[in-house]
């Protein structure tokens, strides 16, 4: 018999996609004059106003927390939503590692909710008692620890946890039932590949440097990537041009804010085909990324319109919307 | 076996199969019915009629079996004395039935779904949205139209 696990939910979120941003609506909070205009928008659409009317940051909070709110009543598999909250699981070790060498560091630092939470995580560094951790993290903690404590060097530690980070990333994706986890997977590694190439060859690094930052996927290259790398900036656009990334040669060429906007925007593209997907988990973890992808958006506006940014400035950062 | 089990079997037959069918494309379309109202309530009367659709293949089955059993004279009190191959002619004559309208009643639900998904994004679209598992419906009534024809023909 087919399972039909998701059916119910996937209805649900189809009805809540209509809640959903999309160009239009973004148009109309880009017409608020002010940053007190668009909070009101936000809230004739609504999103939760805090307490205080003009603490932005506390809506943007709580709207992330609703979004995991309305997936969790929905008593689906969380596990497949496991992948999305790498990056920050990730992001979390970094700041361990940190604050068990180096001392105390920012409380804020940390994400919540995430698989290992902040407790564990420093107890797991503290005792080296990696078995806390997902086994995916745990060969990472340990060598970035040991480098840490060895070299004293935060951004080789970092080198090492965003590596593992897309290795885990790659690993859940090839393996993942889902299609959509596929895409994702290798839309975050492969970004995160161009990203780093981008910014090696502009800041001079060197193969050592780029071959333990890179890590595989299927739309690159990276021994190709990384020759282009150490050559420079051009020979990145041309090896990206010939493997179908002219888009984010063109973004790079206009400025970086548009190129982190192409970033963005390719895992609202890989996420897309879910508008039709009836019967897996697909569309909710579409959802979720489009919520993501929402709040970040809303967040630029109002961080622009705080601070009186041009409208032009703040258009140019706009990410795509997936309804 | 003689005639009259095998006669008996395709009525069984076609009544649990098409009833099967439609028990999980109702089942199945009602879980997605049942997401889209929790959020809108008001979408309530058009994701039922594509709920029920999928309901019908199980009414053709009831049908057919209805026939056949009246045929055979189970029905009015007064057994017919079948050969074995008249039997198993009318066992025959209730598979269309049974076996179009278990698959059809699986797709249709699923179709339902998809359908119901058109719903809860654009409810002014509900005649098309109908449409597409209306379209399943077809095999559906083709199916119910043999076994019919198929069953009355048979001299008993």
């Amino acid at each position: 018999m087919p399972d039909n696990s998701y059916v119910y939910a996937v209805a649900r979120i189809r009805s809540l996609e209509m809640g959903l941003f999309g160009e239009s609506t973004i148009e109309q909070l880009m017409a608020c004059k002010t940053a007190e205009n668009c909070m009101a928008f936000l809230s004739e659409h609504g999103w939760e106003v805090p307490a205080n009317p003009t603490d932005a940051e506390s809506m943007l909070k709580r709207e992330q927390e609703r979004t995991w709110e309305t997936i969790r009543e929905l008593k689906v598999d969380m596990s497949v939503f496991d992948i999305l909250s790498y990056q920050q699981l990730y992001h979390n070790l970094k700041a361990a590692i940190k604050e068990i060498c180096v001392g105390s560091v920012d409380a804020n630092i940390f994400f919540p909710d995430c698989a290992v939470s902040k407790e564990d995580m420093l107890h797991a560094i503290q005792e080296k008692d990696y078995s806390i951790l997902p086994e995916h993290m745990r060969e990472a903690a340990k060598y970035a620890l040991e480098t840490m404590l060895q070299t004293r060097d935060g951004q080789l530690c970092d080198i090492i946890v965003d590596h593992a980070a897309l290795m885990a990333i790659h690993e859940k994706g090839k393996h993942a039932k889902l299609e959509v986890l596929r895409r994702y997977a290798e839309s975050v590694v492969s970004v995160a590949d161009i990203k780093i190439a981008v910014r090696g060859a502009k800041t001079g690094k060197n193969r050592l440097f780029l071959e333990r930052a890179l890590a595989p996927c299927d739309s690159l290259d990276l021994e190709k990537l990384t020759t282009a790398a150490l050559m420079g900036t051009e020979a990145v656009c041309t090896y990206l041009t010939e493997c179908g990334f002219a888009e984010a040669v063109e973004a790079l060429k206009e400025s970086n804010s548009l190129f982190e906007r192409w970033c963005d925007n390719q895992i609202i593209h890989a996420i897309q085909p879910q508008k039709y997907n009836s019967f897996t988990a697909g569309p909710l973890i579409a959802y979720v990324l489009a919520r993501e992808n929402e709040i970040k958006t809303v967040r630029i506006i109002l961080t622009g319109k705080q601070n009186q940014l041009p409208e032009a400035f703040i258009r140019e950062r706009i990410r795509d919307m997936y309804v | 076996m003689n005639g009259m089990v095998w006669a008996l079997l395709g009525a069984v037959t076609a009544a649990a199969l098409a009833g099967i069918g439609s028990a999980y494309g109702v089942g199945v379309a009602g879980q997605a019915a049942a997401g889209v109202v929790t959020e809108d309530p008001s979408k309530f009367a058009k994701v039922l009629l594509l709920q029920l659709l999928p309901g019908t293949q199980g009414i053709y089955g009831l049908l057919v079996a209805f026939i056949t059993l009246s045929q055979i004279g189970l029905l009015g009190g007064s057994m017919a004395e079948l050969s074995l191959g008249t039997g198993l002619m009318i066992f025959c004559a209730c598979l269309p039935i049974g076996i179009v309208g278990l698959i059809s009643a699986m797709y249709q639900g699923k179709t339902s779904v998809a359908s119901i998904g058109i719903v809860a994004k654009k409810p002014e679209q509900f005649g098309k949205a109908m449409l597409f598992p209306a379209m399943v419906e077809t095999y559906a009534i083709l199916a119910l139209l043999v076994s019919i024809l198929a069953v009355t023909s048979i001299p008993v």
